[in-house]
């Protein structure tokens, strides 16, 4: 069975390319491969319907006990025969169906052959959730051969909608299916239904009752009952190959293989009869009511196969010896005669264009063979001997005879059989009228023009229909095929003997049955024209189509509702919003709590007393920065709150942090006016009155709570702090004596590691948003700017005194002298400072000394990677600041990117390195060595760690003084981007320039 | 047990003013807001280390108790340099709208205002289509379909009933 599954999957898979070179013939290819698993099926009788089957079980992950397991039984084994059978014969039909330059045609093929594939997995899984998954292959596949004509509004539509409700009844049955496995404690389907009995009357008889119903509910949608029966016509935009092989020989069966296949063991289960009665019978009368009414012939079958599936649903699901017999004759006489009539279906809308019956007359005058096997089909569908319809609706009348008037009858027994009687009546006459409709010769209307079939369009059907004749003449073997699946009923206390399936019973009550069928079928067909009349008289009760429609767009409407009040777009609601429940839930549970405050509160720390002094400095900063209405000046009151903080740190005992958040105020100062000197200078505040004042309530709320949380949850503390191992461990294990930076660099260096990748990251992303086109990592020198190249004088006076200082300055400009900080040859004269170039000159180096000096004794005193880098980009800045953007790529002549990179590959390199010495990632080591100048010499591994930090800030801080410096110096200046792109553009663009650089401090 | 009251007032303020500012249509407000968070919490982090006390530097005499906690200062270490590229990155932000748009404000998102507009009106799923008696014949919704050839071959006429089927 995986064998063949495998196959039918791998051919699906190649049919496109198959299609590619034979064209439309293609389908007879693929229908050699159903064909074949026919042929193999048959050879299988023998162990099929020896004891248990044939199994095939293929371990897939133990641990989860999930298994590929396949069984193939009686049922699955006659599934499998109308599967594969009807199966290969619509491919063939396809051949001649289709044109050579249909669209699509490759994908349609593969689709059709996997449902086939889909299907005969389906009804050989012997495991629910393989079961589950062979289901929703088929409902996907239906999706996507029902909207075949993805051109059509309607076949689009329609193919959703269908996939819509079998899905969900879908889901309802995985659901139910789960329940199932739990409750049995095994996912498979044989053990599961041996169990039946126990499981129903043990302690989760509930569960199991009610997963039954959700199973059920599944197949309710699957097989288009009511009230889920409407997806099917709508089906119908599907080519009709298809509708003859999905919608009426396999896919639709999947409810009723799902009802047969549990019959035998739940069919006693509280809710079952009920369901499978109620909803078969509505089904089978509403369907064959509607079917009455249509005028398309496709659609006369459609509601017809509702109808039939309704009817298989009842005798199916009885649960008796004699009803499953006649059910499974029935789904097999179905399976054939319906699929047949579908294909003739399309062979009339293929050479006349038309299913209208009001536009079709004649037809049977110009094809009779066609006329003949759409008789022969239809006469079985009505259940006319000696037909294979006949002989199984005969069996089925039997079972319902014995069951509704029995001696241990139920009350709606006889109510149950006049519904069939009636249904059957329904069928009879819709089948008459489908006759009628497609062949019949109308007065009045003018001869359909029809063209010559060729046989080999015709074979499919006519094969099927002489098979119905086969059946019918001779039921024996199809009556050995089912009998064994019946006597799994036999054990019922109020079992009946299953009967056989015949031609002649003899007269029976079936039979009298059977001949009022008739009688009043051929009256209803005779009166046809007063049916209609009556019918056009009774309103539509409910319209499951309409219902459809009406709840998906109600669920459209409620969805665009919510998204409307709560996707709003505005950010200040969703910030509201979101920071209103981050104060709002921890301060209920703090007041539902309501706990003592905890011990141990200081307002003043007797260690550092001057704390109180940095925390008013902070608080006044930060509401000044609140307060402020110019943009420089918030931007300075939050610096104020920085420089605050570095304060505090040093007061609370923390030189580390002092440093460094001193280093990275400043620099964040300089970025911050270098970014903003292109906007207005004012900051106003557009947000409402009304606003501020919930702004102010959800500042203030968010504040106080955190204070309280902060209370608590330091109150809560009962463990000794890990942190009092730290110096010990930086001291033995890191080789340091600065514990927070052998703790960046070692004890975490994992975490750091982490954080300089966000900070390579955070660096590209500004250099993109500057950029914009690249990373920018072209580096521009000083000596593509001509001498004297810049000077510009605009705005001032001449003759006046500033004039006269820019006529000095000029002077400079004119220097050929390489000198070190050039800003005399890149930098407008009004924008220099000569104090600033004197003061970089002699600091620069000074900076860079130190920066260096910090890094390498960063493990032993205050200092490190971090801080060290701040330091050299502080320097870069300064340099920047005072000659210009020129001077900083003198300065730096390795582009940030390079830097960002080998900082972190050397940070990666010491992690990963220790590994082939055989350590672990980022160990560290020790080594001491003597060198003649410095003496003994003890160097932690480490620090090359820290070393890719101190790299990776400076390619930071370079990135930031490159983009927000210098590219916007240069956007300043107007320069376009074609004169970039061109060779000789450097010279020209500092040619043009009029005056770049920020001036000076 | 030692809660520092002076430092959690700190902390507080700066959180009420970062809210305060974050809860503006001006970027740069904004930008302030978060950098005042930033701070705040910096605060909280440094104020679960306890009392004050030595600076971390290893001596052999000194009681590990008497330092200021070493491990909250190197997550505050971490958290400063992140905030400095998230200000840069910001910055940029802020840069890029201006060059764009003129402006330093943030918009309301216009498709999730047209979104919300929508209305329950769907073609794909509410327009009414033609009942098609025939997947070989030309009928109005065919007739622009010449991707489906049979449309195009069989030249025969059918008609077109409005409205639902059943």
């Amino acid at each position: 069975m995986i064998t063949v599954l495998a196959i039918t999957f791998v051919a699906a898979t190649v049919a496109p390319l198959i299609f590619r070179k034979l064209g439309r013939n293609a389908f007879y290819v693929l229908a050699a491969v159903p064909a074949a698993a026919f042929v193999w099926l048959l050879f299988q009788y023998e162990s099929a319907y020896s004891t248990g089957g044939i199994e095939e079980i293929l371990p897939w992950i133990p641990t989860l006990k999930l298994e590929l397991a396949f069984r193939m039984d009686p049922l699955a084994w006659v599934m499998s025969l109308l599967i594969l059978g009807v199966g290969s014969l619509v491919l063939v039909y396809c051949a001649r169906y289709f044109k050579d330059k249909d669209p699509d045609l490759g994908g349609f093929g593969a689709q059709l052959l996997a449902f086939a594939g889909a299907m005969f997995g389906l009804v050989t899984s012997d495991d629910l959730l393989m079961l589950f998954i062979f289901w929703e292959l088929t409902t996907i596949l239906s999706y996507l051969l029902i909207g075949y004509a993805r051109t059509r509004l309607a076949a689009r539509r329609s193919a959703l909608q269908a996939l819509m409700v079998t899905t969900a009844g879908g889901l309802a049955m995985l659901v139910g299916l789960i329940i199932l496995g739990q409750a049995a404690g095994t996912y498979r389907i044989s053990t599961i239904l041996d169990q039946a009995g126990s499981l129903m009357a043990g302690p989760m008889q509930g569960a199991v009752a009610a997963a039954v119903v959700l199973v059920l509910a599944g197949a309710v949608t699957k097989s288009a009952l009511v009230p889920f029966h409407f997806w099917l016509p709508g089906a119908m935009a599907a080519p009709t190959p298809v509708s003859a092989y999905l919608h009426a020989a396999a896919m639709v069966k999947a409810g009723i293989y799902i009802v047969a296949r549990l019959a035998p063991g739940f069919a006693e289960s509280q809710f079952w009869l009920p369901v499978v009665l109620g909803l078969g019978l509505a089904t089978m009368l509403v369907g064959g009511y509607r079917a009455l009414r249509q005028t398309d012939i496709k659609l006369i079958l459609a509601y017809g196969t509702v109808s039939q599936l309704g009817f298989l649903t009842m005798v199916v699901g009885l649960g008796r010896p004699d009803a499953a017999l006649a059910g499974l004759g029935l789904l097999l006489a179905h399976g054939l005669f319906k699929a047949a009539l579908f294909l003739v279906v399309g062979i009339i809308d293929h050479q006349s264009g038309t299913r209208d019956i009001r536009k079709l007359s004649g037809v049977f005058r110009s094809s009779r063979a066609l006329g003949v096997v759409a008789a022969i089909a239809a006469a079985s569908m009505a259940g006319v001997p000696p037909l294979a319809g006949f002989v199984a609706k005969e069996s089925v009348f039997e079972a319902f005879v014995h069951y509704g008037t029995g001696h241990d009858a139920p009350v709606w027994g006889i109510w149950i059989l006049v519904g069939l009687v009636v249904g059957s009546i329904l069928t009879f006459a819709y089948s008459a009228r489908f006759m009628w409709g497609a062949f019949a010769t109308k007065p009045g209307v003018e001869p359909t023009p029809f063209k010559p079939i060729k046989p080999a369009f015709l074979a499919a059907p006519a094969i099927l229909s002489l098979l119905t004749i086969a059946y019918g003449v001779w039921p024996v073997p199809v009556d050995t095929w089912i009998q064994p699946y019946a006597a799994l009923f036999a054990d019922r206390p109020d079992a009946v003997d299953a009967g056989h399936l015949a031609l002649w019973h003899g007269v029976t009550p079936a039979l009298g049955l059977t001949a009022i069928t008739f009688a009043a079928g051929a009256a209803m067909f005779y009166g046809r024209n007063l049916v209609a009349r009556a019918q056009g008289l009774v309103p539509d009760w409910v319209d499951g189509d309409r219902a459809y429609q009406n709840t998906i767009g109600a669920l459209d409407d409620i969805a665009v509702w919510v998204t409307g009040r709560t996707q709003r777009g505005s950010l200040y609601f969703y910030l509201a919003v979101i920071l209103t429940v981050a104060f709002a839930v921890p301060a209920t549970a703090l007041i539902m709590a309501n706990k003592p405050l905890p011990e141990g509160i200081y307002f003043i720390d007797p260690n550092s007393p001057l704390q109180i002094v940095a925390g008013a400095g902070i608080v006044v900063g930060a509401l000044a920065a609140v307060r402020a209405n110019k943009r420089f000046l918030a931007v300075l009151m939050v610096s104020v709150t920085g420089y605050g903080i570095a304060l505090m740190f040093a007061l609370q005992g923390a030189p580390d942090l002092a440093l460094t958040q001193m280093l990275v105020e400043t620099i964040v100062l300089v970025a911050f006016v270098l970014a903003m000197r292109s906007l207005p200078a004012e900051l106003r505040d557009r947000t409402g009155g009304r606003l501020r004042v919930i702004r102010v309530i959800i500042g203030a709320a968010f504040g106080i709570t955190m204070i309280f949380v902060a209370i608590y949850a330091m109150g809560a503390r009962v463990a000794t702090p890990v942190s009092l191992d730290f110096p010990r461990l930086a001291y033995e294990g890191g080789g340091g004596l600065n514990v927070v930076n052998v703790t960046l660099v070692d004890i975490r260096a994992w975490d750091t590691f982490g954080e300089i990748s966000v900070l390579a990251i955070a660096a590209t992303g500004v250099a993109s948003l500057i950029f914009v086109r690249s990373r920018g990592d072209r580096i521009k020198t000083s000596e593509a700017v001509p001498e004297g190249s810049v000077g510009r004088r605009t705005g001032v006076e001449r003759g006046s005194r500033a004039d006269a200082t820019l006529a000095v300055a000029k002077k400079f400009t004119g220097v050929t002298r390489d000198a070190w900080l050039v800003a005399g040859r890149t930098l407008a004269p009004e924008r220099r400072s000569i104090i600033f170039e004197v003061v970089t000159r002699l600091i620069f180096h000074s900076m860079i000394v130190f920066s260096l000096y910090l890094l390498l004794a960063g493990h032993n005193l205050p200092g490190g990677g971090f801080a060290g880098g701040l330091t050299a980009g502080l320097a870069l800045t300064i340099r920047y600041l005072a000659g210009g953007r020129f001077e900083l790529s003198e300065a730096a002549t390795v582009s940030a990117g390079t830097l960002l990179g080998t900082g972190l590959a050397t940070a990666a390199a010491s992690g990963v390195v220790p590994l082939f010495l055989g350590g672990q990632v980022f160990q560290s080591a020790i080594i001491e060595f003597w060198l003649p100048v410095f003496g003994n010499i003890k160097f932690v591994t480490s620090t090359i760690f820290d070393i890719g930090v101190y790299i990776v800030v400076v390619g930071l801080a370079l990135d930031v003084l490159r983009s927000l410096g210098a590219e916007i110096d240069e956007h300043f200046e107007g320069q376009n981007s074609l004169a970039e792109e061109d060779a000789g553009g450097l010279a020209q663009e500092a040619a043009e320039s009029a005056a770049s650089g920020k001036g000076t401090a | 047990m030692s809660i520092n009251l002076t430092l959690l007032i700190v902390m507080g303020v700066l959180y009420a003013c970062g809210i305060y500012l974050i809860l503006e249509r001006s970027l740069t407000r904004v930008l302030l807001g978060l950098m005042l968070l930033a701070n705040a919490t910096n605060i909280l982090i440094l104020s679960t280390g306890g009392y004050a006390g030595l600076a971390p530097l290893f001596s052999k005499e000194t009681n590990p108790e008497a330092y200021s906690d070493p491990l909250p200062q190197a997550l505050i270490l971490t958290s400063i340099v992140i905030s400095f590229a998230v200000t840069a990155f910001m910055l940029g932000i802020i840069y890029r709208t201006w060059v764009l748009a003129r402006q330093d404000e943030i918009q309301d998102d216009l498709e999730d205002v047209r979104v919300a507009k929508t209305p329950s009106f769907d073609a794909e799923d509410d327009a009414i289509v033609p009942l098609e008696t025939s997947e070989f014949a030309v009928t109005p919704t065919t007739t622009t379909d010449r991707s489906h050839p049979e449309a195009t071959e069989k030249p025969h006429t059918s008609t077109t009933q409005e409205g639902g089927s059943a």
